[in-house]
Protein backbone atom coordinates (compact mmCIF):
# COMPACT_ATOMS: atom_id res chain seq x y z
CA UNK A 1 0.00 0.00 0.00
CA UNK A 2 2.75 2.45 -1.24
CA UNK A 3 1.79 6.02 -0.94
CA UNK A 4 -0.28 5.21 2.82
CA UNK A 5 2.77 3.02 3.88
CA UNK A 6 4.61 6.49 4.35
CA UNK A 7 1.73 8.28 6.14
CA UNK A 8 1.44 5.11 8.37
CA UNK A 9 5.05 5.88 9.59
CA UNK A 10 4.90 9.90 9.46
CA UNK A 11 7.15 11.47 11.95
CA UNK A 12 5.29 14.13 12.51
CA UNK A 13 2.16 12.17 13.88
CA UNK A 14 4.46 10.55 16.08
CA UNK A 15 5.93 13.10 17.73
CA UNK A 16 2.38 14.82 18.36
CA UNK A 17 1.26 11.11 19.65
CA UNK A 18 4.26 10.45 21.85
CA UNK A 19 3.31 14.71 23.27
CA UNK A 20 0.39 13.78 24.35
CA UNK A 21 1.15 10.39 25.87
CA UNK A 22 3.76 12.30 28.14
CA UNK A 23 0.91 14.90 28.99
CA UNK A 24 -1.44 12.62 29.75
CA UNK A 25 0.78 9.63 31.40
CA UNK A 26 0.25 9.94 35.41
CA UNK A 27 2.42 10.56 38.82
CA UNK A 28 1.70 7.13 39.65
CA UNK A 29 2.94 4.01 37.05
CA UNK A 30 0.54 2.50 35.07
CA UNK A 31 1.37 -0.68 33.72
CA UNK A 32 -0.46 -2.02 29.94
CA UNK A 33 0.07 -5.36 28.76
CA UNK A 34 0.16 -6.91 25.44
CA UNK A 35 -0.30 -10.55 23.95
CA UNK A 36 1.17 -10.90 21.01
CA UNK A 37 5.01 -11.12 19.68
CA UNK A 38 4.59 -8.74 16.70
CA UNK A 39 3.38 -5.87 19.18
CA UNK A 40 6.69 -6.62 21.19
CA UNK A 41 8.75 -6.96 17.74
CA UNK A 42 7.05 -3.25 17.24
CA UNK A 43 7.43 -2.11 20.57
CA UNK A 44 11.28 -2.99 21.05
CA UNK A 45 12.68 -2.84 17.21
CA UNK A 46 11.52 0.96 17.48
CA UNK A 47 12.63 1.81 20.64
CA UNK A 48 8.97 2.40 21.71
CA UNK A 49 9.64 2.03 25.24
CA UNK A 50 12.70 5.10 25.51
CA UNK A 51 9.61 7.28 24.24
CA UNK A 52 7.35 6.54 26.93
CA UNK A 53 7.64 8.28 29.96
CA UNK A 54 8.74 7.05 33.28
CA UNK A 55 5.50 6.23 34.55
CA UNK A 56 3.98 4.37 31.75
CA UNK A 57 5.54 0.47 31.26
CA UNK A 58 4.43 -2.03 28.68
CA UNK A 59 4.91 -5.59 29.61
CA UNK A 60 4.93 -8.70 27.26
CA UNK A 61 2.37 -11.36 28.29
CA UNK A 62 1.94 -14.76 26.88
CA UNK A 63 2.03 -13.71 23.18
CA UNK A 64 4.17 -16.12 21.44
CA UNK A 65 3.00 -19.75 20.01
CA UNK A 66 5.24 -21.43 19.77
CA UNK A 67 6.80 -20.23 23.64
CA UNK A 68 3.52 -21.40 24.94
CA UNK A 69 4.06 -25.04 23.08
CA UNK A 70 4.28 -27.16 26.14
CA UNK A 71 7.21 -29.85 26.08
CA UNK A 72 4.94 -32.85 25.99
CA UNK A 73 3.78 -32.00 22.65
CA UNK A 74 7.56 -31.40 21.33
CA UNK A 75 8.15 -34.47 22.54
CA UNK A 76 5.83 -36.53 20.90
CA UNK A 77 5.98 -34.99 17.81
CA UNK A 78 9.80 -35.91 18.08
CA UNK A 79 8.56 -39.25 19.05
CA UNK A 80 6.98 -39.82 16.23
CA UNK A 81 10.02 -38.31 13.39
CA UNK A 82 11.87 -41.14 15.24
CA UNK A 83 9.85 -43.62 14.40
CA UNK A 84 9.74 -42.94 10.53
CA UNK A 85 6.92 -40.51 10.40
CA UNK A 86 7.74 -37.19 8.62
CA UNK A 87 6.93 -34.15 10.67
CA UNK A 88 5.82 -31.06 9.33
CA UNK A 89 5.58 -27.71 11.14
CA UNK A 90 6.38 -23.77 11.25
CA UNK A 91 9.75 -22.86 11.19
CA UNK A 92 10.84 -21.82 14.75
CA UNK A 93 9.24 -24.94 16.08
CA UNK A 94 11.97 -26.97 15.22
CA UNK A 95 14.44 -25.91 17.26
CA UNK A 96 12.46 -25.50 20.61
CA UNK A 97 13.60 -27.34 23.20
CA UNK A 98 11.16 -30.34 24.44
CA UNK A 99 11.94 -32.38 27.25
CA UNK A 100 15.09 -33.46 25.80
CA UNK A 101 15.55 -32.74 22.64
CA UNK A 102 14.26 -30.85 19.99
CA UNK A 103 12.61 -31.53 15.89
CA UNK A 104 16.22 -30.23 14.43
CA UNK A 105 18.02 -32.74 17.15
CA UNK A 106 15.23 -35.34 15.77
CA UNK A 107 16.51 -34.68 12.65
CA UNK A 108 19.81 -35.16 12.90
CA UNK A 109 19.24 -38.42 14.49
CA UNK A 110 17.81 -39.67 11.10
CA UNK A 111 14.06 -38.15 11.96
CA UNK A 112 12.61 -36.79 8.70
CA UNK A 113 11.37 -32.99 9.83
CA UNK A 114 10.20 -30.31 7.37
CA UNK A 115 9.33 -26.96 7.66
CA UNK A 116 6.43 -25.73 5.98
CA UNK A 117 5.12 -21.59 5.53
CA UNK A 118 1.76 -23.13 6.37
CA UNK A 119 -0.66 -25.71 6.56
CA UNK A 120 -1.60 -25.55 2.49
CA UNK A 121 1.79 -26.75 2.13
CA UNK A 122 1.65 -29.78 4.63
CA UNK A 123 -1.55 -30.96 2.17
CA UNK A 124 0.41 -30.63 -0.83
CA UNK A 125 3.50 -32.43 0.17
CA UNK A 126 1.43 -35.39 1.83
CA UNK A 127 -0.55 -35.77 -2.05
CA UNK A 128 2.82 -35.61 -3.33
CA UNK A 129 4.57 -38.63 -1.27
CA UNK A 130 1.56 -40.88 -0.88
CA UNK A 131 3.81 -44.01 0.08
CA UNK A 132 5.08 -41.63 3.45
CA UNK A 133 3.20 -40.55 6.45
CA UNK A 134 2.69 -36.56 7.65
CA UNK A 135 2.28 -35.54 10.67
CA UNK A 136 1.37 -31.46 10.78
CA UNK A 137 2.75 -29.83 14.19
CA UNK A 138 -0.63 -27.77 14.18
CA UNK A 139 0.59 -24.64 16.99
CA UNK A 140 -0.66 -21.34 16.75
CA UNK A 141 -3.78 -18.87 17.97
CA UNK A 142 -6.80 -17.66 16.62
CA UNK A 143 -5.25 -16.28 13.68
CA UNK A 144 -3.61 -19.41 12.66
CA UNK A 145 -6.79 -22.27 13.46
CA UNK A 146 -8.86 -21.01 10.34
CA UNK A 147 -6.22 -22.39 8.14
CA UNK A 148 -6.12 -26.21 9.51
CA UNK A 149 -9.75 -25.91 9.76
CA UNK A 150 -10.00 -25.47 6.80
CA UNK A 151 -8.03 -28.53 5.71
CA UNK A 152 -9.35 -30.56 7.73
CA UNK A 153 -12.96 -29.66 6.46
CA UNK A 154 -11.99 -30.29 2.77
CA UNK A 155 -10.32 -33.81 3.47
CA UNK A 156 -7.01 -34.44 3.78
CA UNK A 157 -4.78 -37.19 2.42
CA UNK A 158 -5.12 -40.27 4.39
CA UNK A 159 -0.97 -40.47 5.18
CA UNK A 160 -1.46 -36.48 6.71
CA UNK A 161 -2.51 -36.55 10.10
CA UNK A 162 -2.08 -33.73 13.10
CA UNK A 163 -1.13 -32.54 16.21
CA UNK A 164 -3.22 -30.20 16.97
CA UNK A 165 -1.32 -27.29 19.71
CA UNK A 166 -3.66 -24.06 18.81
CA UNK A 167 -4.61 -21.63 21.86
CA UNK A 168 -7.13 -19.33 22.78
CA UNK A 169 -5.70 -15.69 23.56
CA UNK A 170 -8.72 -14.28 25.82
CA UNK A 171 -8.50 -16.95 28.01
CA UNK A 172 -5.18 -16.53 29.12
CA UNK A 173 -5.47 -12.74 29.17
CA UNK A 174 -8.31 -13.34 31.74
CA UNK A 175 -5.56 -15.78 34.13
CA UNK A 176 -3.23 -13.14 33.66
CA UNK A 177 -5.60 -10.82 35.89
CA UNK A 178 -6.08 -13.56 38.19
CA UNK A 179 -2.14 -13.29 38.76
CA UNK A 180 -2.70 -10.31 41.21
CA UNK A 181 1.16 -9.14 41.67
CA UNK A 182 1.43 -8.36 38.08
CA UNK A 183 -1.03 -5.33 38.26
CA UNK A 184 -1.99 -4.60 35.10
CA UNK A 185 -4.30 -1.55 34.04
CA UNK A 186 -5.00 -1.75 30.39
CA UNK A 187 -4.93 -4.44 27.65
CA UNK A 188 -3.50 -3.97 24.54
CA UNK A 189 -5.18 -6.68 22.55
CA UNK A 190 -3.52 -8.49 19.70
CA UNK A 191 -4.57 -7.35 16.09
CA UNK A 192 -4.63 -10.65 13.51
CA UNK A 193 -5.90 -12.65 16.56
CA UNK A 194 -9.12 -10.12 16.85
CA UNK A 195 -8.97 -9.90 12.82
CA UNK A 196 -10.00 -13.33 13.57
CA UNK A 197 -12.32 -13.16 16.74
CA UNK A 198 -13.71 -9.52 16.27
CA UNK A 199 -14.25 -7.37 18.96
CA UNK A 200 -16.77 -9.05 20.91
CA UNK A 201 -15.00 -11.76 23.11
CA UNK A 202 -12.97 -9.47 24.82
CA UNK A 203 -16.27 -7.41 26.12
CA UNK A 204 -15.83 -9.48 29.40
CA UNK A 205 -12.65 -7.19 30.04
CA UNK A 206 -14.51 -4.05 30.47
CA UNK A 207 -17.44 -5.36 31.52
CA UNK A 208 -16.22 -8.02 34.58
CA UNK A 209 -13.02 -6.91 35.29
CA UNK A 210 -13.12 -2.72 34.69
CA UNK A 211 -9.64 -3.36 32.26
CA UNK A 212 -9.44 -0.65 29.79
CA UNK A 213 -9.09 -2.62 26.48
CA UNK A 214 -7.54 -1.64 23.16
CA UNK A 215 -7.23 -3.77 20.13
CA UNK A 216 -4.19 -2.51 18.37
CA UNK A 217 -2.52 -2.74 14.79
CA UNK A 218 1.66 -3.28 14.25
CA UNK A 219 2.76 -0.11 12.99
CA UNK A 220 4.97 1.54 15.63
CA UNK A 221 1.78 4.34 15.21
CA UNK A 222 -0.49 1.99 15.79
CA UNK A 223 0.61 0.96 19.08
CA UNK A 224 1.39 4.36 20.38
CA UNK A 225 -2.31 5.20 19.44
CA UNK A 226 -2.93 2.11 21.30
CA UNK A 227 -1.19 3.28 24.23
CA UNK A 228 -2.76 7.25 23.89
CA UNK A 229 -6.41 5.64 24.37
CA UNK A 230 -5.55 3.33 27.17
CA UNK A 231 -4.01 6.40 28.94
CA UNK A 232 -7.31 7.86 28.16
CA UNK A 233 -9.57 5.66 30.24
CA UNK A 234 -7.28 5.55 32.94
CA UNK A 235 -7.25 9.24 33.31
CA UNK A 236 -10.95 8.90 32.86
CA UNK A 237 -11.46 6.20 35.26
CA UNK A 238 -13.16 4.23 32.68
CA UNK A 239 -12.96 0.99 31.22
CA UNK A 240 -13.99 0.60 27.75
CA UNK A 241 -13.07 -2.02 24.84
CA UNK A 242 -11.94 0.27 22.12
CA UNK A 243 -10.31 -0.81 18.83
CA UNK A 244 -7.49 1.43 17.04
CA UNK A 245 -7.08 -1.22 14.38
CA UNK A 246 -10.09 -0.38 12.52
CA UNK A 247 -8.71 -1.37 8.92
CA UNK A 248 -8.34 -4.81 10.04
CA UNK A 249 -10.52 -5.34 13.04
CA UNK A 250 -14.67 -5.44 13.15
CA UNK A 251 -17.20 -6.11 16.09
CA UNK A 252 -17.64 -9.65 14.28
CA UNK A 253 -14.41 -10.19 13.57
CA UNK A 254 -13.96 -13.06 10.29
CA UNK A 255 -17.52 -15.05 11.01
CA UNK A 256 -16.25 -17.59 7.76
CA UNK A 257 -13.27 -18.15 10.06
CA UNK A 258 -14.47 -18.61 13.13
CA UNK A 259 -17.58 -20.57 11.89
CA UNK A 260 -14.24 -23.13 10.32
CA UNK A 261 -13.42 -23.34 13.48
CA UNK A 262 -16.14 -24.27 15.01
CA UNK A 263 -17.12 -27.29 12.54
CA UNK A 264 -13.74 -28.60 12.97
CA UNK A 265 -12.59 -27.91 16.56
CA UNK A 266 -14.22 -28.38 20.19
CA UNK A 267 -12.89 -25.84 23.20
CA UNK A 268 -11.44 -27.29 25.79
CA UNK A 269 -8.53 -26.69 29.04
CA UNK A 270 -5.11 -26.69 27.79
CA UNK A 271 -1.85 -26.78 29.51
CA UNK A 272 0.13 -23.85 28.39
CA UNK A 273 4.15 -24.28 28.89
CA UNK A 274 5.56 -22.86 31.76
CA UNK A 275 2.06 -21.48 32.54
CA UNK A 276 -0.08 -24.62 33.33
CA UNK A 277 -3.71 -25.59 32.81
CA UNK A 278 -5.94 -22.77 31.80
CA UNK A 279 -9.72 -23.82 31.21
CA UNK A 280 -11.36 -23.41 27.43
CA UNK A 281 -8.15 -22.29 25.91
CA UNK A 282 -7.38 -24.21 23.66
CA UNK A 283 -8.96 -26.41 20.68
CA UNK A 284 -8.99 -30.17 19.71
CA UNK A 285 -10.31 -31.86 16.89
CA UNK A 286 -14.13 -32.87 16.81
CA UNK A 287 -15.12 -37.03 17.02
CA UNK A 288 -16.00 -36.93 13.85
CA UNK A 289 -12.54 -36.29 12.34
CA UNK A 290 -10.97 -38.34 14.78
CA UNK A 291 -9.12 -40.37 11.51
CA UNK A 292 -6.85 -37.03 11.69
CA UNK A 293 -5.74 -37.25 15.01
CA UNK A 294 -2.12 -38.26 15.23
CA UNK A 295 -2.70 -38.94 19.20
CA UNK A 296 -4.98 -41.76 17.79
CA UNK A 297 -3.61 -42.94 15.22
CA UNK A 298 -0.01 -43.64 16.41
CA UNK A 299 0.46 -44.84 19.92
CA UNK A 300 2.91 -41.93 21.60
CA UNK A 301 3.95 -42.68 24.75
CA UNK A 302 5.65 -39.85 26.14
CA UNK A 303 7.41 -40.14 29.62
CA UNK A 304 7.48 -37.26 32.29
CA UNK A 305 8.13 -33.55 30.20
CA UNK A 306 10.19 -30.75 32.03
CA UNK A 307 9.04 -27.88 30.74
CA UNK A 308 12.26 -25.46 31.47
CA UNK A 309 15.51 -25.92 31.32
CA UNK A 310 17.38 -25.62 34.82
CA UNK A 311 17.98 -21.89 35.36
CA UNK A 312 15.39 -20.25 32.31
CA UNK A 313 12.60 -17.90 33.66
CA UNK A 314 10.64 -18.36 30.64
CA UNK A 315 7.78 -18.61 32.77
CA UNK A 316 8.41 -15.21 33.98
CA UNK A 317 8.57 -13.36 31.29
CA UNK A 318 6.15 -15.13 29.16
CA UNK A 319 3.77 -13.59 32.06
CA UNK A 320 5.61 -10.13 31.74
CA UNK A 321 6.72 -10.60 35.06
CA UNK A 322 10.57 -10.07 34.18
CA UNK A 323 12.06 -8.50 31.44
CA UNK A 324 14.51 -10.67 29.52
CA UNK A 325 17.98 -8.75 31.17
CA UNK A 326 16.43 -9.65 34.69
CA UNK A 327 17.64 -13.46 33.53
CA UNK A 328 20.30 -14.13 34.97
CA UNK A 329 21.40 -16.27 31.47
CA UNK A 330 20.17 -13.81 29.23
CA UNK A 331 23.08 -13.20 26.82
CA UNK A 332 25.21 -15.03 28.82
CA UNK A 333 24.65 -18.71 29.06
CA UNK A 334 21.87 -18.28 26.59
CA UNK A 335 21.85 -16.28 23.43
CA UNK A 336 20.06 -16.16 19.82
CA UNK A 337 22.75 -18.99 18.65
CA UNK A 338 22.65 -20.93 22.02
CA UNK A 339 19.49 -20.75 23.32
CA UNK A 340 18.08 -22.03 26.62
CA UNK A 341 14.51 -21.62 26.61
CA UNK A 342 11.67 -21.57 23.94
CA UNK A 343 11.47 -17.63 24.31
CA UNK A 344 15.00 -17.09 22.92
CA UNK A 345 14.14 -20.13 20.34
CA UNK A 346 11.48 -18.07 18.56
CA UNK A 347 11.42 -14.63 16.49
CA UNK A 348 8.55 -14.44 18.58
CA UNK A 349 9.84 -14.69 21.55
CA UNK A 350 10.47 -11.51 24.26
CA UNK A 351 14.37 -12.70 24.72
CA UNK A 352 14.84 -13.41 21.18
CA UNK A 353 12.95 -9.94 20.61
CA UNK A 354 15.30 -8.44 22.86
CA UNK A 355 18.33 -9.89 22.09
CA UNK A 356 17.93 -9.24 18.92
CA UNK A 357 16.50 -5.56 18.68
CA UNK A 358 16.55 -4.06 21.99
CA UNK A 359 19.34 -2.19 21.93
CA UNK A 360 18.28 1.20 20.34
CA UNK A 361 14.98 2.00 18.55
CA UNK A 362 14.71 3.11 14.99
CA UNK A 363 11.32 5.40 15.59
CA UNK A 364 13.41 7.01 18.67
CA UNK A 365 16.56 7.24 16.13
CA UNK A 366 14.46 9.50 13.43
CA UNK A 367 12.68 11.58 15.76
CA UNK B 1 3.55 -16.06 13.88
CA UNK B 2 0.70 -13.98 13.81
CA UNK B 3 2.55 -11.58 11.53
CA UNK B 4 0.32 -11.03 8.83
CA UNK B 5 1.49 -8.93 6.00
CA UNK B 6 -0.55 -6.79 3.20
CA UNK B 7 -0.04 -8.22 -0.44
CA UNK B 8 -1.92 -7.45 -3.92
CA UNK B 9 -4.24 -9.98 -5.45
CA UNK B 10 -3.13 -10.56 -9.06
CA UNK B 11 -5.26 -13.71 -10.18
CA UNK B 12 -7.22 -15.52 -8.60
CA UNK B 13 -8.90 -19.28 -9.12
CA UNK B 14 -11.18 -21.10 -7.20
CA UNK B 15 -9.96 -20.61 -3.87
CA UNK B 16 -6.42 -19.77 -4.79
CA UNK B 17 -5.21 -16.38 -5.88
CA UNK B 18 -1.22 -15.11 -7.13
CA UNK B 19 -0.47 -12.62 -4.50
CA UNK B 20 2.73 -10.08 -5.05
CA UNK B 21 4.89 -10.17 -2.06
CA UNK B 22 7.10 -7.14 -4.02
CA UNK B 23 10.45 -7.35 -5.06
CA UNK B 24 9.46 -9.76 -7.74
CA UNK B 25 8.16 -12.64 -5.42
CA UNK B 26 4.79 -13.56 -6.68
CA UNK B 27 3.06 -16.67 -4.10
CA UNK B 28 0.19 -18.39 -4.33
CA UNK B 29 -2.11 -18.35 -1.01
CA UNK B 30 -5.57 -19.63 -0.09
CA UNK B 31 -8.23 -16.61 0.02
CA UNK B 32 -11.43 -18.82 1.59
CA UNK B 33 -11.70 -17.10 4.38
CA UNK B 34 -12.45 -13.58 2.61
CA UNK B 35 -13.96 -11.94 -0.38
CA UNK B 36 -10.91 -10.74 -2.45
CA UNK B 37 -11.25 -9.38 -5.73
CA UNK B 38 -8.33 -9.03 -8.30
CA UNK B 39 -6.13 -5.30 -7.05
CA UNK B 40 -7.61 -6.10 -3.56
CA UNK B 41 -4.98 -5.86 -0.84
CA UNK B 42 -5.53 -8.80 1.49
CA UNK B 43 -3.52 -9.59 4.59
CA UNK B 44 -1.67 -12.77 4.33
CA UNK B 45 -0.96 -15.52 7.69
CA UNK B 46 0.60 -19.02 7.23
CA UNK B 47 -0.33 -19.14 3.66
CA UNK B 48 -3.97 -17.65 3.70
CA UNK B 49 -5.36 -14.52 3.43
CA UNK B 50 -7.27 -12.94 6.51
CA UNK B 51 -8.67 -9.65 5.96
CA UNK B 52 -8.99 -7.72 2.92
CA UNK B 53 -7.92 -4.20 3.32
CA UNK B 54 -9.28 -1.76 0.96
CA UNK B 55 -7.28 2.03 0.60
CA UNK B 56 -10.19 3.68 2.33
CA UNK B 57 -9.84 1.73 5.33
CA UNK B 58 -6.05 2.39 5.66
CA UNK B 59 -7.31 6.35 4.97
CA UNK B 60 -9.54 6.28 7.99
CA UNK B 61 -6.63 4.81 10.02
CA UNK B 62 -5.05 8.16 9.26
CA UNK B 63 -8.16 10.03 10.12
CA UNK B 64 -8.73 8.16 13.03
CA UNK B 65 -5.43 9.20 14.46
CA UNK B 66 -6.01 12.73 14.09
CA UNK B 67 -9.25 12.43 15.56
CA UNK B 68 -7.78 10.87 18.41
CA UNK B 69 -5.17 12.94 18.75
CA UNK B 70 -8.21 15.88 19.04
CA UNK B 71 -9.91 14.30 21.90
CA UNK B 72 -7.17 13.73 23.52
CA UNK B 73 -6.82 17.66 24.89
CA UNK B 74 -7.83 18.49 28.58
CA UNK B 75 -8.87 15.70 30.83
CA UNK B 76 -10.00 15.81 34.09
CA UNK B 77 -7.73 14.53 36.41
S1 LIG C 1 17.09 -15.49 28.55
FE1 LIG C 1 17.05 -17.66 27.99
S2 LIG C 1 17.17 -18.75 29.91
FE2 LIG C 1 16.53 -16.66 30.39
S3 LIG C 1 14.29 -16.70 30.35
FE3 LIG C 1 14.93 -16.13 28.31
S4 LIG C 1 14.99 -18.08 27.22
FE4 LIG C 1 14.97 -18.60 29.38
Amino acid sequence: MDGLTSRFRDPSLAKRVIEKIRKLAPPYTVRFCHVCGTHEYTITHYGLRSLLPETVDVIAGPGCPVCVTPAFEIDRAVSLALKGVTVLTFGDVIRVPGSEISLLDARARGGDVRVVYGVGDAVRIAREEPDKEFVFLAIGFETTAPSTANEILNGPPENLSFLIVHRLIPPVMELLLGIGDLQIDGFIAPGHVSTIIGMKPYRIFPEAYRMPTVIAGFEPLDVLFGILMLLRQVREEEARLENEYTRSVTWEGNVKAQRLIHEAFDVESGYWRGLGRIPSSALRLKDEFSEYDAKRKYDITVGRSRELMPGCLCHLVMIGKIKPPECPLFMKACTPQKPKGACMVSVEGTCSIWAKHGVRGRLRAQL
Amino acid sequence: MCLAIPVKVLEIDGSTAKVDFGRGVVREVNITLVDAKVGDYVLVHAGYAIQVIDREAAEETVRLWNMILELSGPVRS
